[in-house]
């Protein structure tokens, strides 16, 4: 078997030297009864690699690619054009089959690419420090609202109508466990986000305010409005961005006075890999660090004076505190951030302004071009590359339609908010600069013989 | 003769050609193929891009605004990154230069087989709400790795969101919890036995449960008599990890089930060390209510510097009703379906909500699922054997130079645990870690589990070669002697690594998490 | 100004009904190099036995308990800068909080210093 090298030789050479007849011996603390008498019936045996490969390409085939069909979907996971060079670097087998790094001393790799990634994750968020990642946007949502708890001392958290309902679905599982308050809105379908409802919804109790920067129709709130509100009455302002490659375009939330901000990594480097694995975010202010969930790493010095990396702060976590960690969080997301942090090195500042402003203007097009279509009605004012259009049918039924003629339009806001029958013909539709003129026709007519 | 080798070096020669002294220094701080790399921000700039876009035409929208300046982030062409990181990369351990012999980590070979299969475009590029019609090859890979992971654990249905073994704890915990609610009880206490991993204990508290330790016996398991005598009707259930954190079977799990099933709780298997027994035993078999697997564990997953992970937990009967939403259910016409909130409500009432966006790590099912077909139930089974044979090995070779406390009660699992006993005053675990760094491994776990004094534990995997296991015995007896002899040398080691050892002092009172201009 | 000590290795300083806190030397050494101290709130009321204060070090954190009951007046602000002044100066000018005793009876439960010292001789 190719993954296994030890030989029958071998075997015999190393059960004589541990002493045993064979290797059933070696599980005799398993009670009989549970000790299986050969392999499991109803699973099939070894494969070669050929054989795997065909069987995984032909499920592969079952699938109909964003690659192959003018593709519009977002709602928290984005298609951008991801250069080619980060795949081939994340896949050198020293950052891919690497461990944490726990013995900086032959982790520097990992452990510079972790500072360098940190770095680039404060300044697109515009906050002081920031952590190696967690799983992904929804979970570092959540763990905003858990550490704006610790820091105010109260637990009741306000979450906008414009955050994506994933994101308020694990906030509200995980607040049933803590006892938090959760105090959610459904989205209104104003050419702006609401935030007159949002701001009287803070009280003195309140620990945060939750805001989704673009929202998830697209819209882009006035972020330092709703922390001077905030602020006002002692609650936390927590951004969150689904979609980094928005702030290429628009101001960075800690700028605006958001004291936390989370998101989602996946746009830049990571790719849609039908939902995971994913890139959570975290950035905060200086004086929260401690409070920080998530590994962190910090430059210091080695025994010779050379700088040098390592994983710090270590007493917040789980293997330290056990009952008393900021977070159950063990993992991050290593070779997701690797991935983010090289095509952000090799983007820099100004190639990302370019990618959201390409990615934006496909979105003007898109938008344009769809508002020609009889029913159709543009629900934004102002977007980055998602917006929101009401049809005129369910819009769950016109992506499905639109799915049988090879076009992936876009995401039914219903397919997020089942119950809100007012937001059932409502689509959202994404576009960056992979999008192509091709695209935009083949969607507009498309959509035109479907709702005709 | 003279003409072979004309530029190499002759035993002949004697010292001629061996390094003046004070050779170590270089202009540059390299050495050869070791090389120095500096931060991004110090060798990137503004204007250097590795990414070209193609024009599109218009402006942006008059209402949008815009920000004032681009992100102050430094770019670097494709040449430039492409070195950057390919330098950094040669300053890192990797399962592929070497043995890693981290005990609960399962470091494993990654079969190169997975990552091409991970790429295939119909579960690469396909976007998670994407029609299900069009992504039915995409669940097919869930729904395959589903039925294996529950015929291999032998338990009634398997959740697949969680992104990490500790999330999967979680999602294992909060569905005992939502049973518990369900029949309106009220138990508040989990008990844990006190070799747990810290994760078990945070998991537990999270989940608004109260933790109590239950101690270990010496023969490194759990006090089942402890254990039983603490069941009650405030007591929601235990976490015991099996084998255990002292590379042990806890023989009397299936009693200690029944005893916890009898009083009313349920049990939580951590699953880290499934890798000693897949194939061969069922935890269901044993009376498991719920286990988490760490894919990037048992399964080959690779760890990528510290994830990402994957943690699906299988569920028994009682607990199934309770897994969290979405999940993949074959319909009646053979299409698969993702069950979202939409019909949860109705497929599934008992269901405790979801735990994260979006329905898995699919990167890491379809790698898992490539992994188990290449080695079928045979294949699994015969791992899981090399796995432990392999461990036995490492311990019975080097317990006359390390103590091994539970050497003598019999066989080990996967793993073998050392501790510091007979080692020179002054000298501890960490120098002998340190020492094996030169030596060209990666250093153990150590100090972990807290139960052993200066704990090392060691997890060799199946896919070492009895070469190279031969090759790590070797160093470690050369450390186990100079451990017990006091050699300063290791009380300064490691030498020839990128790094000497760091001031984590430094880092912690004064933490420098971001790169700032004012750098020297 | 008379000085008790715990078993836990917190020592409290009495001067009347005023008591400053803080951990012996035993403990500071056991701990390694303190890296950050979270100190309770300013007014808070503590009861014996309750963990009060956290020390941490690189890979530990411990708690440090209220030896006797009152309420937190003042804190040691020096600790947020210079965590090191409980490596060395643990008795003296790295003392964590100050506080007004609520029932000094309780003091009468503690060791004295030749107690503390016989009690950290057999450990």
């Amino acid at each position: 078997m190719r993954y296994l090298p030890l030989s029958e030789h071998d075997r015999g050479e190393m059960l004589a030297a541990v002493g045993v007849p064979d290797v059933g011996a070696l599980f005799v603390d398993v009670p009989e009864a549970a000790r299986l008498s050969g392999p499991i019936a109803g699973l099939p045996g070894h494969a070669s690699e050929m054989a795997v490969e065909r069987h995984m390409a032909r499920l592969s085939a079952q699938s109909l690619t964003a690659g192959e069909v003018p593709f519009f979907l977002g709602a928290g996971a984005y298609r951008h054009h991801v250069p080619a060079s980060v795949d081939h670097l994340i896949q050198r087998g020293e950052f891919l089959t690497a461990y944490t790094p726990y013995q900086p001393e032959i982790a520097q790799g990992t452990l510079q690419v972790l500072f360098e990634f940190q770095t680039q994750v404060a300044r697109l968020f515009g906050t002081d420090v920031a952590n190696a990642s967690l799983y992904d946007g929804s979970t570092a949502c959540w763990e905003a609202i858990a550490m704006a708890g610790r820091i105010t001392r109260r637990n009741r958290a306000v979450l906008s109508g414009g955050l994506h309902p994933h994101y308020v679905g694990t906030a509200q599982t995980m607040a049933r466990f803590t006892g938090d308050r959760l105090v959610t809105a459904l989205p209104t379908l104003g050419a702006h986000a609401d935030e007159d409802a949002l701001i009287a919804a803070i009280d003195g109790e309140t620990s945060c305010v939750l805001v989704q920067y673009p929202d998830v129709l697209g819209r882009v709130p006035d972020l330092a409005r709703v922390a001077a509100a905030a602020q006002a009455k002692g609650a936390l302002l927590v951004a969150v961005v689904t979609e980094p490659v928005a702030l290429g375009l628009i101001e960075s939330p800690g700028a605006l006075g958001a004291d936390i901000v989370v998101g989602e990594g996946q746009s830049l480097g990571v790719g849609l890999q039908f939902g995971g694995p994913y890139l959570g975010l975290f950035g905060c202010r200086e004086k929260y660090v401690r409070q920080m969930p998530g590994r962190l790493c910090g430059e210091t010095v080695d025994a010779d004076g050379q700088r040098s990396f390592v994983l710090t702060l270590s007493t917040r976590e789980q293997h330290i505190r056990r009952e008393k960690a900021t977070s159950n969080i063990c993992t991050n997301s290593g070779l997701c951030a690797l991935a983010f942090s090289i095509h952000m090195s090799l983007l820099g500042g100004e190639g990302l302004a370019r990618m959201a402003r390409a990615s934006h203007l496909r979105a003007v097009q898109t938008a344009q071009a769809l508002t020609r279509v009889p029913g159709v009605a543009l629900v934004n004012e102002t977007y980055v590359n998602e917006f929101a259009v009401t049809l005129p049918r369910p819009a769950a039924d016109v992506v499905e339609a639109l799915a049988q003629r090879r076009v992936l339009g876009g995401v039914a806001l219903s397919r997020l908010l089942p119950g809100a029958s007012d937001l059932a013909n409502v689509l959202l539709v994404a576009t960056s600069e992979l999008t192509t003129d091709e695209d935009i026709a083949t969607l507009v007519a498309t959509l035109g013989e479907v709702l005709a | 003769m003279t003409a072979l080798n004309p530029s190499g070096w002759r035993p002949e020669m004697g010292d001629a050609a061996c390094a003046p002294e004070g050779a170590g220094a270089t202009f540059t701080g390299n050495r050869a193929l070791h090389l120095e790399e500096p931060l991004l921000f110090e060798i990137g700039r503004a204007d250097h891009c590795g990414v070209d876009f193609d024009e599109v035409a218009g402006s942006p929208l008059a209402g949008l605004a815009l920000r004032a300046a681009p992100v102050d982030l430094p770019g670097l062409s494709e040449p430039e990154a492409v070195r950057h990181y390919t330098r950094l990369s040669r300053q890192n351990y990797a399962i592929d230069l070497g043995l890693f012999p981290l005990g609960s980590c399962t470091m494993k070979h990654n079969p190169r087989l997975d990552e091409k299969v991970a790429r295939m475009p119909g579960f690469a590029d396909v976007h998670p709400l994407a029609p299900e019609g069009t992504v039915q090859g995409a669940l097919k890979v869930i729904d395959e790795l589903a039925h294996w992971l529950v015929e291999l654990t032998g338990m009634a249905s398997v959740a697949m969101t969680p992104k990490a073994g500790a999330h999967g704890e979680l999602c294992g915990l909060l569905a005992i919890r939502a049973a518990l609610d369900a029949r309106g009880d009220k138990r508040e206490v989990i008990l844990v036995p006190e070799s747990a991993h810290g994760t078990n204990p945070a998991t537990a508290a999270f989940a608004g449960f109260k933790v109590e330790a239950i101690p270990a016996t010496a023969a490194g398991r759990v006090d089942t008599a402890a254990l039983i005598a603490r069941l009650g009707p405030n007591v929601a259930g235990v976490m015991i990890t099996n084998p255990n954190t002292c590379g042990l079977f806890e023989s009397d799990l299936k009693t200690i089930a029944d005893a916890v099933h009898a009083a009313g709780g349920y049990v939580y298997c951590d699953g880290a060390n499934f890798n000693a027994i897949v194939g061969r035993v069922r935890p269901g078999d044993l009376g498991v209510d719920a286990m988490h697997i760490n894919l990037h564990k048992t399964f080959s997953t690779p760890h990528g510097g510290g994830g990402p992970g994957a943690g699906p937990v299988v569920l028994s009967e009682a607990l199934a009703p309770f897994a969290p939403l979405p999940f993949v259910k074959p319909g009646t016409d053979g299409v698969l379906h993702l069950i979202e909130e939409a019909q949860g409500a109705e497929m599934a009432p008992g269901a405790f909500g979801r735990m994260c966006a979006f329905h898995g790590q699919m990167g890491m099912f379809t790698r898992a699922l490539a992994y188990i077909l290449s080695h079928g139930a045979d294949g699994l089974a015969q791992a899981s054997g090399d796995a432990v044979l392999n461990a036995n090995y490492v311990l019975r070779r080097l317990e006359h130079v390390l103590h091994a406390p539970f050497g003598a009660t019999g066989p080990c699992m996967h793993e073998a645990l050392f501790s510091d006993d007979g080692f020179a005053e002054g000298f501890s675990t960490l120098d002998l870690a340190k020492g094996l760094i030169d030596e060209g491994f990666h250093p153990m776990t150590v100090y972990f589990p807290l139960v052993v004094h200066g704990a090392m534990l060691v997890e060799p995997t199946e896919t070492e070669s009895k070469a190279g296991l031969d090759q790590f015995i070797a160093a470690m007896e050369s450390l186990g002697q100079r451990a017990r002899a006091g050699d300063a040398a290791l009380k300064s080691a490691p030498h020839f690594a990128p790094r000497r050892r760091v001031d984590e002092t430094r880092a912690a009172r004064k933490p420098r998490l971001i790169w700032t201009p004012t750098e020297g | 100004m008379t000085r008790y000590f715990t078993a836990d290795h917190e020592w409290i300083a009495v001067e009347g009904d005023t008591a400053t806190v803080g951990i012996t030397d035993y403990a500071q050494g056991q701990l390694g190099d303190i890296t950050f101290v979270e100190l309770p709130a300013e007014g808070a009321v503590l009861t014996k036995g309750d963990s009060a204060s956290v020390v941490d070090s690189v890979k530990a954190a411990s708690d440090v308990y209220a030896p006797v009951s009152g309420t937190v007046s003042a804190l040691n602000t020096a600790l947020e800068d210079a965590p090191e002044l409980v490596n060395s100066a643990p008795e003296g000018e790295g003392w964590l909080w100050k506080m007004t005793l609520s029932d000094a009876a309780q003091l009468d439960g503690l060791m004295d210093e030749a107690a503390y010292a016989a009690h950290v001789a057999e450990l």
